[in-house]
C-alpha cells in the first residue's frame, strides 16, 4: 500500500506540472488583450505607450518560462495576482467563492446516491418487467436532457408556478455562509443529481445484474438465504466499490457543470465566478480558476484510486504483485 | 464516459451471457432481429433530424430573422407554432434554422475529435517509444481537467463564437480517443494476419490504412456516435453561457438563453428551443446506444453469425479496458507495459 501510494505521488508530478503549463501558456497566448482589458476595463484611452507600460508594469514583457515559474511560485503561496476588474486578490476571491461550490457537489452527490442506488437495485431486481422499463426510460430521458433546460424547468415549475421555492438560490445581500444556507440548494442540486443520477442508475443496474449472476450468489440461494440478505449483503458491496470510481470521475462533470448551473440560480460558486470573469476578460480570475479546480480534481482522483485500493481486495493484491 | 466503458467491460449485461443459461438459439436470433430493427428505426429518426438541418432554409414557414414588434410573445397558435419572441420572429422557424448551427457543429466536432485523436491513438500505438511517452503524458494533462471547465476557459480566451466553441470542445475531448486507437493499435500489432501482409511486401501505410484502421474503426465509431448527444448539450451549453453562438444566430442554447428573463411571461420560448434540444440528443443517443448495442463484442460471443467485420476482429483485447478507464488506473497500465 505504502508503495502505492508513493508511486501515485510521483506520478502526479509530470500531471501538475502539465496543469499549470497549460493554464498559464493558455493565458500567456491571450497576453496582450489582456493589458487591453485591463486598461478597457479601468476606462482609459488605449494607446501603444500605456500597453507597453502596463505590460511592463504586470510583468507581461519578461521571457515565458520567468513568467511562468513567477505564476508557479505565486499559485504556491497563495499570491496569484490582483483581479483586472475588481482589483481584489485574485486567490482570497477564489477561496471564498469555494465553500459555495463545494457545498452545492457534496448535496449533488449525496442526492445522486440517495436516487441512483435505489432506483439502479430496483430496476435489477425487476429485470425486464414494467418498472424496470418505467426505470430505465426516465434515466435515458434525464440522460438527454442539458442541465440549463431542466433548470429553466425546475425554476418554472417549482420557483414561479408553485412558488414553493425561490427562483435565485443565494441569499441576495448576505455573504459567506448565510449566503448560501435556506432552501435555495435544493433546485440547484436538484438539476444537477437529475443528471448524474440518470447516469448512475444504469450503471448501478448492470452492476447488480452482472453480481446476481456470480456462482456466489447461486450458491447463497440455494443453501435458502434470504433474497433481501443477499442484496444487501453482498451486492451492494459491490455497487459500493462501484460507486467510489464513478463518484471520482463525476466530480469533474460536477466542478465543470456547477459554471451553468450557478449562473442560473445565481449561485455564488466558483463556477459563477468563472462564467463572470470570462465575460469580462478577467485573466488572472479565469487562470486561477482553471488551474485549481484541475488540482481539485486530480487530488479528489488520487483519494478514489487510494480508497478503491482499500476497498477492493483484488486491486489491492494485483498493484502489490 | 471513461466510467462508463470500464463499467460496462467489468460488467457485462446478463443477456451477453444467456448462452450458457440455455437460451435457445431461436431465440438469440429474435433479439438480433430486434436490435436490426431499433437499428433501422434510429437510423432513419437520425437521418430525419439530419435532412431538417440541411434543408432548414426550405422548411422554415417565416423567415427565423424578420422581426414583427406588432406581433411579439405570441403563445403556440396554428399559425406559429411555437410562438413568437420579444422581437415578434416566429421561433418554430427559429428552431428549424437553429438545427443547423447545433447538428452541424456537432458533428463537426465530433468528426474532429475522432479523426485527430485517433490518428495520434494510431501513431502512438505504431511507433512506441519516446513520442509514445510524451503524447500519452499531453493526453494526461488534458484528461486531468474536469469536464468543461478547460472548455470554459479556451472559450474565454478565444472569445465567442460557434467555431471557438468547437475548438474548445475538440481541444478537451481528444484523449479520449487517442487512447483507445493507441490500445487497439498495440494489440493489433501483435495479430499474426499484419505480419503476414508485412511479409507479403505491404508498405507502413498500407499497413495502417488498409489493415489497421479498419480492424479498430469499430470500437471508435461506437464512441464517436455515442458521443454526438453528449457534444450536443455541450456547445448548447457553452451557447447557454454565451460563449458560442452569438446572437441574433438562430441557435438553440442561445435561444433560450436569450428568453431566460421571459421564463414567466412567456414560457414557451424557452421550453421550445429546449423540447428541441432533448429530441435532437434523444435521438442520436438511441442510435448510439443501439450501433453500441448491435456491435458489443460480448453481445456477440454468443450470437452465431454475426456482423462480418467484427468476426474478423475477434475479441477486444484486454487493453481496451485499461486505457479506456483513463489516467485513473495509469498505474496497472504502465506496469503491464
Amino acid at each position: 500500500m505504502k508503495h502505492y501510494i508513493v508511486r501515485r505521488l510521483v506520478q502526479l508530478i509530470p500531471i501538475l506540472i502539465g496543469i499549470t503549463l497549460l493554464s498559464f501558456g493558455m493565458m500567456y497566448l491571450a497576453g496582450g488583450d489582456a493589458v487591453t482589458a485591463v486598461l478597457e476595463n479601468q476606462g482609459v484611452a488605449v494607446t501603444q505607450e500605456l500597453i507597453d507600460a502596463k505590460r511592463h508594469e504586470l510583468g507581461l514583457d519578461q521571457p515565458f518560462l520567468v513568467q511562468y515559474f513567477n505564476w508557479l511560485g505565486g499559485l504556491i503561496t497563495g499570491d496569484m495576482g490582483t483581479s483586472y476588474v475588481s482589483g481584489k486578490d485574485v486567490f482570497t476571491t477564489f477561496t471564498s467563492k469555494l465553500p459555495a461550490t463545494i457545498l452545492l457537489t457534496f448535496t449533488s452527490v449525496l442526492a445522486t446516491i440517495v436516487i441512483a442506488v435505489p432506483l439502479g437495485i430496483l430496476a435489477a431486481v425487476k429485470q425486464n418487467r414494467f418498472t424496470d422499463y418505467f426505470i430505465r426510460v426516465l434515466s435515458f430521458v434525464g440522460n438527454s436532457l442539458p442541465n440549463f433546460f431542466v433548470a429553466l424547468l425546475l425554476i418554472f415549475v417549482f420557483a414561479i408556478n408553485l412558488g414553493w421555492l425561490p427562483v435565485i438560490s443565494a441569499n441576495i445581500g448576505k455573504t459567506g455562509i448565510e449566503a448560501i444556507s435556506g432552501p435555495g440548494i435544493i433546485l440547484p442540486t436538484a438539476t444537477l443529481a437529475i443528471a448524474m443520477a440518470s447516469k448512475y442508475t444504469r450503471q448501478i443496474r448492470a452492476t447488480v445484474l452482472d453480481e446476481l449472476d456470480k456462482p456466489y450468489v447461486a450458491g447463497a440461494r440455494a443453501r435458502g438465504v434470504p433474497e433481501q440478505r443477499i442484496l444487501t449483503k453482498s451486492v451492494l458491496k459491490s455497487v459500493m466499490i462501484m460507486l467510489v470510481t464513478l463518484l471520482a470521475l463525476s466530480i469533474g462533470d460536477l466542478l465543470g457543470g456547477t459554471a451553468i448551473v450557478e449562473t442560473i440560480f445565481q449561485w455564488d460558486g466558483v463556477g459563477k465566478l468563472a462564467v463572470d470573469s470570462i465575460t469580462m476578460r478577467d485573466y488572472p480570475m479565469i487562470q486561477a480558476y482553471v488551474v485549481w479546480m484541475a488540482i481539485i480534481y486530480v487530488a479528489v482522483n488520487l483519494i478514489a484510486d487510494l480508497l478503491y485500493h482499500y476497498l477492493d481486495p483484488r486491486v489491492r493484491l494485483g498493484g502489490e504483485e | 464516459m471513461m466510467a462508463t466503458a470500464k463499467m460496462s467491460q467489468r460488467a457485462p449485461s446478463r443477456s451477453s451471457k444467456s448462452g450458457e443459461d440455455g437460451v435457445t438459439v431461436r431465440e438469440q436470433k429474435v433479439k438480433r432481429d430486434f436490435t436490426r430493427v431499433k437499428l433501422i428505426v434510429f437510423a432513419v429518426l437520425a437521418l430525419l433530424v439530419l435532412a431538417v438541418a440541411v434543408f432548414a432554409p426550405v422548411l422554415c414557414p417565416y423567415d427565423p430573422y424578420i422581426q414583427n414588434l406588432s406581433n411579439a410573445l405570441q403563445p403556440p397558435s396554428a399559425e406559429h407554432l411555437a410562438g413568437t419572441d420579444r422581437y415578434g420572429r416566429d421561433l418554430f422557424s427559429r428552431i428549424i434554422m437553429g438545427s443547423q448551427s447545433s447538428i452541424f457543429s456537432t458533428l463537426a466536432l465530433v468528426a474532429m475529435i475522432a479523426v485527430i485523436g485517433t490518428a495520434i491513438g494510431v501513431v502512438c500505438g505504431w511507433k512506441t517509444g519516446k513520442l509514445d511517452v510524451v503524447l500519452m503524458r499531453t493526453s494526461d494533462v488534458f484528461l486531468a481537467f474536469p469536464g468543461l471547465v478547460f472548455a470554459l476557459a479556451i472559450a474565454g480566451v478565444l472569445g465567442g463564437g460557434m467555431m471557438n466553441a468547437v475548438l474548445a470542445l475538440a481541444a478537451i475531448s481528444w484523449p479520449k480517443y487517442a487512447r483507445i486507437a493507441r490500445g487497439l493499435t498495440l494489440a493489433q500489432k501483435n495479430e499474426p494476419y499484419l505480419a503476414a501482409a508485412r511479409l507479403a511486401g505491404c508498405s507502413t501505410a498500407q499497413l495502417i490504412f488498409r489493415h489497421i484502421l479498419p480492424n479498430i474503426a469499430g470500437p471508435l465509431l461506437v464512441t464517436a456516435m455515442l458521443d454526438i448527444g453528449t457534444m450536443m448539450m455541450e456547445l448548447a451549453g457553452l451557447s447557454f453561457l454565451g460563449l458560442g453562438a452569438q446572437p441574433p444566430v438562430a441557435e438553440w442554447g442561445s435561444m433560450m438563453s436569450d428568453n431566460r428573463s421571459l421564463l414567466q411571461t412567456a414560457p414557451w420560448t424557452i421550453v421550445s428551443p429546449g423540447i428541441a434540444i432533448f429530441i435532437a440528443v434523444m435521438v442520436f443517443n438511441l442510435l448510439g446506444d443501439t450501433i453500441r448495442d448491435f456491435m458489443d463484442p460480448q453481445h456477440r460471443k454468443t450470437a452465431p453469425g454475426g456482423q462480418g467485420w467484427l468476426r474478423k476482429r475477434k475479441e477486444t483485447p484486454d487493453g481496451e479496458v485499461q486505457e479506456l478507464s483513463g489516467f485513473h488506473e495509469q498505474g496497472k497500465e504502465r506496469e503491464e507495459e
